[in-house]
């Protein structure tokens, strides 16, 4: 039987009017996911999933989501099984802070910072910042057992989200800023830029998080989202 | 060391892909789709599409193209051509691009590149610069896909739109352009030694050398090109039956009946075999070789 509209997961795309969000939503429906682009915290507490992407200035972006009162909604969504994932700014929206233009202070969710590409790789260095394009993640444990570590993660994601990209794979890059966690446990893939190494994906309980844009990455990045899709329809019971 | 990207750019007019040589005197070469499909299928790094009447007339028909592409190719797609105001900038985002190309809008209301990247982000807005040399060895910005001339002076255009917040800058050389005789590599080595931002070297190329020659002297981080990759693309898929006849299609005709003349201004090549040529010339880029097909 064709499946509805109505019975498919939902995943809302937050919307701060930070960046363009409408690849991230055809990611979501190549997989036969319904998304919403929303700004509505009703929304984003009654889906399935919720997807934190964004470009743009971290202060800039942390200023909107106040106004939109989306702080606590995501903050809730954190702390409860919902998956939750972070792309790009939405990732580092994530952490206590950055230094962005400034001290500014993050969403507190995942304990650690967001510093300059150009402070971790060296001003005198002749490198390109931002970092565009695409580049190889390495990944830095084993994506099958991460509570072997001593990490706790919700059974929601399933495997390991990145656990269908192969090692070594080419995502898609544009970033200035990158984040630094304080457990160097949840790092799950770390990439090379100018000599400096940096975290590329994490995952933490319910939420993964990535500095690369999975929905501008070839299939590689799309099995991100497969894997998304796959861990919803297991859960949303199907006629 | 970055990965350095190779980025096919789609002229687009009407529903068809064309390709002129100074950016003017265009001919049809087939259906952009067949060509978007090929170039991701070989390797793409990002795609480009450039509606390229659309500042004269006013007109943006490319959207259900965008649209189209979006849905089966998920590698960044930079669209330009026409795009005047913030609205038309999320109409094309909304339709599927994932940045947007900037030229004559830029040239005549700079504010829209600092308003575009203020909305979308930085790394969403691409600024493209046609430059012309002039008699007197200095460089001047043309806008209107090449037709008018600007009065700016290229390299503080390009210092400008980066103060302005453009993500990345794409130089293409008018004179080049279409001619299929190498990069004007020293043009954009000037642009990418003083710019922080990535910059797409763009216009001249004929054969996989050209390539290399101007990511290594011109010191390219990204490289746009058309001809060499449109060339294979028609040698691989035949006479690409199907498209809509509209325009100049004498070129094409003759390419169906099998006259090879028109190819002589180009090496054809396919972007895995430029990729392979460029990794053995020490140019770091992305190999992947997982097939696109299936997704």
């Amino acid at each position: 039987m064709q499946s509805t509209d109505t019975d498919r997961p939902r995943i809302a795309i937050v919307d701060f009017g930070m960046g363009n969000l409408y690849s991230v939503k055809r990611a979501c429906e190549h997989f036969g996911l319904t998304a919403d682009i929303t700004s509505k915290s009703r929304q984003l507490q009654a889906a399935d999933a919720v997807v934190l992407p964004g470009v743009g200035a971290f202060g800039d972006a942390m200023d909107t989501l106040r106004q939109l009162d989306l702080i606590g909604p995501l903050k809730d969504i954190a702390a409860s099984p919902t998956p939750l994932l972070g792309i790009c700014l939405g990732f580092q929206l994530l952490m206590d802070g950055s230094t962005e233009f400034g001290e500014h202070r993050g969403l507190g969710i995942i304990p650690g910072v967001v510093v300059g590409l150009r402070e971790t790789i060296g001003a005198d260095s002749a490198v390109k910042i931002p970092h565009v394009g695409w580049n190889r993640i390495k990944k830095t444990r084993d994506q099958r057992q991460p509570e072997s570590e001593g990490i706790r993660v919700a059974g929601d994601w399933g495997n390991a989200p990145l656990s269908g990209v192969p090692d070594d794979a080419f995502l898609y890059f544009v970033h200035s800023y990158h984040v630094v966690p304080e457990d160097a446990r949840m790092t799950l893939a770390v990439t090379t830029y100018g000599g400096a190494e940096f975290c590329a994906a994490l995952q933490h309980a319910n939420i993964f998080a990535c500095q690369f844009h999975p929905e501008r990455s070839g299939p590689a990045g799309l099995r991100i989202y497969e894997s998304l899709a796959t861990s919803l329809t297991a859960i949303v019971p199907q006629d | 060391m970055a990965f350095v990207r190779i980025i096919p750019r789609i002229d687009i007019k009407g529903p068809n892909l064309v390709k002129g040589i100074h950016l003017e005197g265009l001919r049809v070469l087939g259906r952009p789709d067949v060509f978007a499909r090929y170039f991701c299928e070989s390797g793409a790094d990002e795609l480009i599409y450039m509606d390229v009447v659309a500042s004269l007339y006013g007109r943006n028909s490319l959207k259900d193209f965008i649209a189209q592409t979006s849905r089966e190719i998920f590698v960044p797609l930079t669209v330009g051509g026409g795009l005047r105001s913030l609205d038309d900038i999320r109409d094309v985002l909304r339709a599927g691009a994932d940045k947007v190309s900037l030229n004559t809008a830029a040239i005549n209301n700079p504010d829209l590149v600092a308003q575009a990247a203020r909305h979308f982000g930085s790394s969403t807005v691409l600024v493209s610069i046609e430059a012309a040399r002039q008699p007197d060895g200095s460089y001047e910005a043309y806008t209107d896909n090449g037709r008018m001339e600007s009065g700016r002076d290229v390299f503080q255009w390009a210092r400008e739109v980066e103060r302005l917040g453009a993500g990345e800058i794409m130089i293409t050389s008018i004179d080049r352009e279409g001619t299929g005789s190498g990069y004007d590599v020293e043009l954009t080595r000037r642009i990418s030694e003083s710019a922080a931002i990535p910059v797409i070297a763009c216009g001249g190329a004929g054969q996989p050398a050209d390539i290399a020659q101007v990511i290594k002297s011109g010191k390219a981080d990204a490289v746009s090109a058309a001809s060499v990759f449109h060339y294979d693309c028609i040698r691989q898929n035949g006479s690409l039956k199907g498209f809509t006849g509209e325009g100049n299609v004498e070129y094409l005709q003759q390419v169906a009946a099998g006259d090879r003349a028109g190819f002589s201004m180009v090496e054809a090549t396919s972007i895995r075999a430029l990729k392979r040529e460029l990794l053995a010339n020490g140019i770091n880029c992305r190999m992947d070789t997982e097939a696109y097909a299936k997704h």
